[in-house]
């Protein structure tokens, strides 16, 4: 079924992403191996903290990973069942606030409701509990990191359940099935063929968390690998050993990773009439009160630290700040760079997964194809290990022989903030798509339509949805970004977490808590871009014509 | 939702518009200073020392800030030759011996006989423009009795806490290192190992860690003598006070220093001597909130005299911070990990 013209396109786009990633790491990693000369591995293992070092950022990587997916489940699932009752939108719009918070902002907010003088310990004082429940150590840790990255497994679980044809709603009413069984039959198995995906990228964003685990962990007990690499390029700027170690971090996570990429692929998607699904085991009281203790336990668990961060933020005179040119400067700074880096990460997905749905496609793939596909996923994925701070600086050594570098900052924060958002792009678009092809392929190919006219009459109705979502998602990642700017960071180009981090170094703590609560309705407000869509839906369908 | 993208795109031309955009030359030198962010930024000394800088030298002073006096240094190592720098301002003593490593800096030739800082720090290539001692500052509505000395810090009631910043990351907890390590010595591990149980946590910086004593987590943070000058002035609240430690204090000195390949080296050598006129030292004690290293021409706000005076200044020399430091970090290290 695939034309020849489909064919090249697939491989064209797929080298192209992988070029293109390979150029942007392997340059960053290149400048910085020939700037350290050699010796390596040897400095690395000399280290008598390594071990312990390695083994604490894989011990809280894990349970941090396994918390938030286990939490996520009933959550996404009592979100995916209770179709219409108020406010639904805005809980799922919530959810992708905490990924652009600065991270110091979001702990701030958990200290506010989990510290010392928080919320919870005021309340088992009432009680007459005497001491408090302490947030620093691995609890703490575990905490903030649920907090970050509960919800942005459910919005990929939620995702994944709306996926599901309408028909399996209607047909196991027809059947009479009760919860449970959906939830083994039809829910379950669509999430299971998900999760290793999620866990996969869950397990990366905290196994590379530096701020949080330094600020909740207590101490230098409870260090990653991150923090030493930060320490190698910062402090003692010894990049040869940075690289070390970022290469020992990516061997390490390949392997765990490599591990869930084991489990079973995705099953086929099934053909569907493309009609907006509507649950209808959601409807019973049992359901219903299971659900709402499930969204209303998350929700507080999300709201109270963003309620934190809110009640701080109130404090600052917002209008002041809204109406300063640093703020306005930064605020088009963070928007631009967001949007340029998750355009540039939708493409590189799109091509990504064209290519692969090309190989999977061809009747006898050789073995170098499957090997590019393998490559491929891998490639979209292990960006997110090396960390930005290598990244930033490898390029850095590499531009500064072209003169002055802070003209490039801009696109090289670009590159590197597209990269990151990479692997969420993926897991939004590759089953959409994959549903989509389902769906559509057979229908395009018997009635002739390619080219534009395919993308506007098939592709954009109904892929708007998921690209937008996409779209979002990425551009909430950079915007809460510090990372990659603040090594390039100069005055030409200052973005909204560089600005509040600044604020904050000047001891304006106020002003700083104004910007956080303006950089999270800024979230907010995207995500209501990435969500808006999904009210249309039905209106898509029917535009796209007899599908 | 439309209209939200189209604003994005719109917003996003702008600011490609602003990135690119590259300043006129009001006048044809350009003294390129390279900083830390927040000596440039709208309440930092930046803006007032520029305007009367370019009052006397008839050239323009462009400002390239980045994250701290780290990341100084490491900016000036990425660069290496390249760099378009005239001068770097915001240094500290500790990061002296290696700056000087870097075979990048030249002999300043600038008479520094105005500069006073406690312990006396004089050098040929970097000249002192602040300093300030480090202290535990407290909240007085939450601790009523401060220790006094560090000896009452290291063995006082662990319930009462404090948070520290991490001697890798930042040069706040260099600074306390290197402050028990000048009291206690070889006993410093022992020390800490005490010390632990009252440290509620460790921050990355002095941002995250002030930000916690603010927010009324803790009573006590590790930062300067003169922070509550800045409670004091801006906020009109004596309620954040430094404890005055018996033993003595630790100083934090900052100095800048001129490039071998300054672009404009005559201009450079002029804002060093500036530097250490009260055109400069007067914008120090209230937008720094540092201490003058040289007299400034209006005596210091009221609060400035109800600030710690440390009866004893402690400073190591560069070369023994330099040859030192690793060794010292992996012994606190070991010491905070220990059971």
């Amino acid at each position: 079924m695939l034309g020849r013209r489909q064919r090249l396109t697939g491989f064209l786009g797929g080298a192209f992403s992988l070029v293109a990633i390979g150029i942007f790491v392997g340059v960053a990693i290149l400048a910085l191996l020939h700037y350290g000369g050699e010796g390596g591995l040897t400095v690395l293992f000399s280290d008598p903290l390594l071990l312990s070092v390695l083994r604490f950022t894989l011990l809280q990587a894990a349970l941090s990973t396994a918390l938030s997916v286990i939490l996520a489940i009933p959550v996404a699932r009592s979100l995916a069942r209770q179709t219409r009752f108020l406010g639904r939108m805005w809980v799922i719009r919530l959810m992708a606030v905490p990924m652009g918070l600065p991270v110091l902002i979001g702990a701030l907010g958990l200290i506010g409701i989990w510290g010392r003088q928080g919320l919870i310990n005021d309340g088992l004082l009432l009680l007459g509990k005497a001491e408090p429940v302490s947030i620093y150590g691995l609890g703490g840790i575990l905490l903030a990191h649920v907090f970050f990255n509960l919800p942005l497994a459910a919005r990929l679980m939620l995702a994944g359940l709306e996926r599901l044809p309408s028909e399996y709603w209607l047909m196991s009413a027809t059947l009479g099935m009760k919860s449970g069984a959906i939830f083994r039959f039809i829910e379950w198995p669509a999430l299971r063929s998900l999760i290793p995906g999620i866990a996969g990228l869950v397990f990366m964003l905290c196994a590379t968390s530096f701020t949080l685990v330094l600020i909740l962990g207590g101490g230098p007990a409870a260090t990653t690998l991150e923090v030493a690499i930060y320490q190698a390029l910062r402090f003692d700027f010894d990049p040869e050993r940075a690289v070390s170690l970022a290469f020992l971090q990516i061997a390490v996570t390949a392997l765990i990773l490599v591990a869930m990429a084991l489990f079973p692929a995705p099953a086929e998607h099934g053909k569907t009439l493309g009609r907006p699904p509507r649950r209808f085991d959601g409807l019973g009281l049992k359901a219903r009160l299971s659900d709402g203790t499930a969204l209303v336990a998350a929700v507080l668990f999300l709201t109270l630290p963003l309620g934190a961060v809110v009640v701080a933020g109130l404090r600052a005179d917002l209008l002041k700040l809204l109406t300063e040119e640093a703020f306005l400067r930064a605020a088009a700074t963070s928007l631009a760079i967001a949007l340029g880096s998750a355009l540039s990460a939708l493409l590189l997905a799109l091509a990504t997964i064209h290519a692969q749905t090309v190989i999977s496609l061809l009747r006898r793939p050789s073995l170098t194809m499957k090997g590019i596909s393998l490559l491929l996923s891998g490639v979209s994925s292990l960006v997110l290990l090396v960390p930005t701070i290598v990244l930033a600086t490898g390029w850095f050594m590499a531009l500064r022989s072209m003169g002055d570098i802070a003209s490039f900052a801009p696109a090289v924060v670009v590159g590197i903030n597209a990269l990151m958002a990479l692997p969420f792009v993926m897991r939004v678009l590759a089953p959409a798509l994959a549903t989509h092809r389902a769906a559509t392929g057979r229908l395009v190919f018997s009635l002739g339509i390619a080219g534009f006219s395919k993308l506007r009459l098939i592709d954009w109705p109904l892929l708007k949805k998921p690209l937008l979502t996409a779209l979002s998602f990425a551009m909430a990642l950079s915007l809460g970004d510090l990372g990659a700017v603040a090594l390039f960071g100069s005055e030409k180009i200052t973005t909204l977490p560089w600005l509040i981090y600044n604020r904050m170094g000047q001891y304006r703590t106020n002003d700083a808590d104004g910007l956080a609560l303006i950089l999270g309705l800024i979230c907010l407000l995207l995500t209501l871009a990435g969500t808006t869509g999904a009210q249309s839906r039905k209106d898509d369908v029917e535009n796209a014509g007899p599908v | 939702m439309i209209s939200v993208l189209s604003g994005c795109t719109h917003l996003g031309v702008a600011a490609i518009a602003v990135l690119s955009s590259v300043p006129a030359l009001a006048a044809d030198k350009t003294l390129t200073i390279y900083t830390y962010e927040s000596f440039i930024s709208e309440w930092g000394p930046g803006p007032k020392v520029k305007e009367a800088f370019e009052k006397t030298c008839e050239c323009q002073v462009d400002f390239v800030g980045v994250a701290d006096g780290v990341a100084l240094l490491t900016r000036l190592k990425l660069e290496g030759d390249a760099s378009k720098a005239d001068l770097v301002l915001g240094l500290d003593t500790n990061l002296v011996a290696e700056a000087k490593q870097t075979g990048f800096f030249d002999v300043h030739g600038v008479d520094t006989s105005a500069v006073k800082v406690p312990g006396g720090f004089s050098d040929d290539t970097f000249i002192p423009y602040d300093y300030g001692h480090f202290a535990v500052v407290y909240d007085t509505q939450a601790l009523k009795t401060p220790p006094k000395s560090m000896k009452e810090l290291v063995e006082g009631d662990p319930s009462q806490k404090i948070v520290i910043e991490d001697p890798r990351t930042s040069t706040p907890g260099l600074g306390l290192l290197l402050w028990v390590k000048s009291i206690y010595g070889d006993e410093a591990p022992a020390a800490w190992q005490k010390l632990k149980g009252r440290i509620l946590t460790v921050t990355p910086g002095w941002s995250e860690a002030y930000g916690l004593f603010t927010k009324g987590e803790v009573p006590m943070v590790l930062s300067y003598t003169t922070s509550p000058a800045y409670h004091m002035v801006a906020e009109e609240t004596e309620r954040y006070q430094a404890a005055a430690f018996s033993e003595g204090h630790y100083i934090q000195i900052e100095v800048a220093g001129l490039l071998k390949n300054a672009p404009e080296k005559d201009l450079a050598r002029k804002f060093l001597k500036f530097m250490l006129s009260p055109g400069f030292q007067n914008t120090i004690p209230t937008n720094n909130w540092m201490m003058p290293a040289a007299p400034t021409s209006e005596p210091l706000p009221e609060a400035f005299g109800k600030l710690v005076s440390p009866s004893k200044t402690f400073l190591m020399s560069p070369e023994e911070v330099a040859a030192n430091r690793k060794a010292w970090i992996d012994e606190w290290l070991a010491a905070m990990t220990l059971k």
